[in-house]
């Protein structure tokens, strides 16, 4: 027999004056395959065209669509019915600013944490477009490829102990970010540069080691090995001094 | 209300192409702004999972290729509707492209020396990858091409490609302003000054001057409902350059199918499945391709292969499901390693989305809405026809080095190779302007929207946005989608003409504060109406059958009258576009056969020198402005005879 699912959703909007934060339910039956991009078009479509969320991609690639699920922080596209209890609670992730019902903005957040880590190739190199690329060993492309895959849903932010308490920690993505470029020949940053962007409370010691954030990203990165490798470069650079 | 903002660069759609522009006028000294409809890294660009071509030439398969083997498979490929020149200027500039990105810090494959296992057509085989070549980009096969020239990522190229060039936006301190939709073209006398743009945080309709304006939205997949893209590809940039009544678009009948959506969700699976070796299958698990497509099998460009797949469904060898009949796509034999590396998007989807395991089971595919050909009509440096000061770039632009049908691997490409030329010509243009303007343009541009707005909830109209959307979809699913018939196409143009009065009736019921994702809806649904006639239309008047476009009442592809583009003009209060053509470009590899996909030809009769006279000329008197270059000049005579 097919399931009737019960969906209770916080809704809120920070920009109508009258409205005040409370849970909605809804009611939807259960079809085969049914994901929670389906399920939410679904309740909008049918049900309440006022419900704000966020899909992009849709194929868990691009990572708008993080939201809590019955308490934990997921990507909603990913996630099917099938395996979840006939009441399914979903709140916007918490950590970011709210837009509107399940949807937060992600991205003021993300480019404020490019700019503070300076997520880019660090080089006084300039592009040649005459000359053959510099040339990488194939490993190391596939482990710098290793950490790029974070696609930044802010799970892990969510997730994350310390960020809750202290809203300037990088979190395992901002960290993450920076191993990514520490393990890149290509990025000139000195021991020093990379000290003082990560050695402060914002950076790898803030982490308390609840690694919540391991638990929920959906990308499976290696976080735990990231933190590793971080704190590691730091204890020598340290030692060097 | 909102907010009003003055720029140098005013760049709409912040993807690939978008944010190349915006880096070249960045590193141009230019005052740029960037708007997004979602945060930059989150647009459909970090979707592409396969790859970029490029002809570098490094893996064993490479050997020997260079930009002029590229450009013909290209022009091939488009069913020699590309624009040849275009086609060039993107072969010849497509290997720096990918050397800038490694150089920026994309993390491409690179090549490892010594004997490699791969599948080629079925079967196993050992290369040995040239030693000297170590630590170069690789590349790996794709459809429709001679050489193995698809530069990768794994199966997350765009991915990384796009947070490559979104680290150069950063370091360059862009301007970003995330969540903002375009909504209307500021415009006076075929000259453009910026845009209207509504936030889509708090509902505001701001007022953007710009010198310049760039649209680079992508694609419209969307209004096919079932589609490879995501759900923000509705072609809003595009529909507000038709919304203008003097942009014309190209090519619009001109919609891929790409062969492996997965079913159900219509999700894309990479076209480097097959080009790693996977096999298409049918019900009794048999592989057709090599019966229909001896050489090239399941590498024969996408058109094609979606055609004989449709063509070999259509003969009963579909597999039944509930969700419509599907071949399988079959992977196993890659192996667990290959699947859960190289094809790790492509595991992950197949796991979380459909509970297939491709590496022990068959995964369930279709062709499925995926690219469009079509697109605001620009010159070869990405300026808009009829419209001084707007340019296109990326899928959005009809450029058009795709012609009828892109091969994969091109547009990924193209949106970085075009980002940079077109760019430039942006950067050019913008520093010998002055942006002389009474602000009342603007304002005057504000109202016409905010009274739309007011309408669409004093609208009387019985229709929800979903219904007219559900029945669009219908209705180009049935009648324009990959075989097309002239009754079908008929009824799917008065359909549609229906169809668009009442999205303009639709009535927004909720009045709330914000977002109001119901009236965002409503607000480009009329637009959206107007693409998919466009398509509709073109694909009627169009009455041969080239690259994607196929025809089942004119099966021929008829170069004696149909070598052209279409280009189509909504003329202010019309209820359909107005259809002119003009001449594909200037020809230098003559119309001849692909070598793949059968079929028949009607050859044109005027020599290459007859029909290249004069396209220079018909293209301006169709709406081309100057170039930066004189035609031709970027088209080397006859280099094609040499490889």
């Amino acid at each position: 027999m097919a399931r009737t699912l019960t969906f209770k959703i916080f809704r809120y909007n920070p920009f109508d004056e009258n409205s005040v934060p409370k849970m909605q339910e809804y009611k939807l039956d259960e079809t085969p395959r049914l994901n929670l991009y389906s399920a939410l078009y679904r309740i909008k479509d049918e049900l309440d065209p006022t419900l704000m969320f966020d899909f992009v991609c849709r194929a868990g690639i691009c990572g708008s669509c993080g939201m809590t699920i019955n308490g934990r922080p997921t990507l909603a596209c990913r996630t099917l019915t099938k395996d979840l209890p006939d009441v399914i609670e979903l709140h916007p992730l918490p950590f970011f600013k709210m837009l509107g019902d399940l949807s937060v903005d992600t991205g003021i957040w993300f480019r404020e944490m490019a700019q503070s880590v300076e997520s880019w190739i660090h080089t006084e190199k300039e592009f040649d477009p005459t000359a053959e690329e510099e040339r990488m060993d194939n490993k190391i492309a596939n482990d710098i490829y290793e950490n790029e895959r974070c696609i930044e849903c802010g799970c892990c932010l969510a997730g994350c102990a310390t960020a809750q308490v202290y809203t300037d920690f990088l979190g395992a993505t901002g960290l993450n970010r920076i191993g990514r470029f520490m393990i890149d020949p290509r990025d000139k940053r000195t021991q020093e540069e990379w000290f003082e962007l990560v050695s402060t409370d914002e950076g790898v010691f803030g982490c308390i080691g609840m690694m919540g954030c391991d638990d929920v990203c959906p990308k499976d990165l290696p976080l735990l090995e990231v933190f590793a490798y971080v704190r590691r470069k730091m204890m020598v650079s340290l030692t060097a001094k | 209300m909102g907010q009003v903002f003055t720029t140098d660069v005013l760049i709409i759609g912040a993807g690939l192409a978008g944010e190349r522009v915006a880096v070249e006028s960045a590193k141009n000294g230019l005052d740029v702004t960037l708007l997004s409809l979602v945060p930059p890294r989150r647009s459909h660009s970090s979707a592409a999972q396969g790859g970029m071509q490029a002809s570098l030439g490094n893996s064993n398969k490479g050997a020997g290729d260079n930009p002029t083997v590229h450009w013909l498979d290209t022009v091939k490929g488009s069913d020699w509707g590309a624009d040849q020149e275009v086609a060039r200027i993107f072969a010849d500039n497509a290997p720096i492209a990918m050397r800038e990105m490694a150089h920026y810090g994309v993390p491409w494959n690179r090549v490892v020396g010594g004997p490699t296992d791969y599948f080629i057509k079925g079967k196993k085989v050992t290369l040995e990858e040239p030693k000297e070549n170590e630590g170069l980009i690789t590349a790996r096969d794709f459809g429709g091409t001679a050489k193995w020239r698809t530069c990768y990522t794994a199966d997350g190229t765009g991915h990384t490609v796009l947070y490559a060039m979104d680290n150069l936006v950063s370091q360059y301190g862009i301007t970003v302003h995330d969540r903002m939709e375009a909504i209307s073209l500021i415009h006076e006398n075929n000259r453009c000054y910026g845009a209207i743009v509504r936030s889509l945080k708090e509902g505001s309709l701001n007022i953007y001057y710009a010198k310049s304006t760039v649209i680079a939205t992508g694609g419209y997949g969307r209004i096919y409902g079932a589609s490879t893209n995501a759900v923000i590809n509705e072609g809003t940039g595009v529909s507000i350059a038709l919304d203008t009544g003097e942009i014309p678009l190209g090519n619009m009948e001109a919609v891929q199918f790409h062969p492996t959506g997965i079913v159900p969700t219509d999700i894309l699976v990479t076209e480097g499945c097959r080009g790693d070796g996977g096999l298409l299958l049918d019900v009794d698990e048999y592989r057709f391709m090599p019966d229909y497509e001896p050489e090239k099998q399941e590498l024969a460009s996408r058109d094609v292969v979606s055609r004989r797949m449709k063509e070999h469904m259509l003969k009963g060898k579909g597999v039944k499901s509930p969700y419509g009949d599907h071949l399988w796509l079959d992977l196993r034999h890659l192996g667990e390693k290959h699947l859960k590396t190289k094809l790790r998007e492509v595991y992950d989807i197949c796991m979380y989305f459909i509970g297939v395991n491709p590496i022990t089971e068959l995964v369930p595919v279709r062709p499925t809405q995926h690219y469009s050909m079509g697109g605001i009509r620009v010159n070869k440096d990405g300026h808009s026809y009829n419209m001084e000061g707007l340019f296109s770039a990326g899928e959005a632009a009809c450029w058009d080095m795709h012609g009828f049908n892109r091969l994969g691997g091109n547009s990924l490409a193209e949106t970085i190779v075009a980002g940079m030329v077109v760019g430039e010509a942006v950067s050019e243009f913008t520093k010998g302007t002055e942006l002389k303007i009474s602000s009342s343009l603007g304002e005057k541009f504000r109202k016409i929207q905010e009274d739309k707005i007011t309408q669409f909830y004093n609208n009387e109209g019985k229709d929800t946005v979903i219904q007219i959307r559900n029945e669009m979809a219908e209705i180009l699913s049935n009648y324009v989608g990959i075989f097309r018939t002239g009754d079908g196409l008929k009824k799917a143009v008065d359909d549609l003409k229906t169809l668009y009065k009442r999205a303009i009736n639709v009535k927004v019921v909720t009045k709330t504060a914000g977002r109001n994702p119901e009236l965002t809806e409503a607000i480009k649904l009329p637009g959206m109406v107007k693409l998919a006639l466009t398509i509709a239309k073109g694909a009627l008047d169009r009455t041969e059958s080239r690259g994607a476009h196929t025809r089942e009442d004119y099966p021929a592809r008829d170069d004696e009258n149909w070598l052209n583009r279409t280009l189509a003009r909504w003329p202010e209060g019309a209820d359909e576009p107005t259809l002119t053509y003009e001449p594909v470009g200037l020809l230098d590899l003559p119309p001849g056969d692909r070598g793949y996909g059968g079929g028949q030809m009607v050859k044109m009769d005027k020599s290459l020198d007859e029909y290249n006279k004069i396209v220079d000329k018909l293209q301006k008197e169709s709406g081309k402005l100057d170039t930066l270059e004189k035609i031709g000049e970027k088209l080397p005579k006859e280099l094609w005879k040499e490889s």
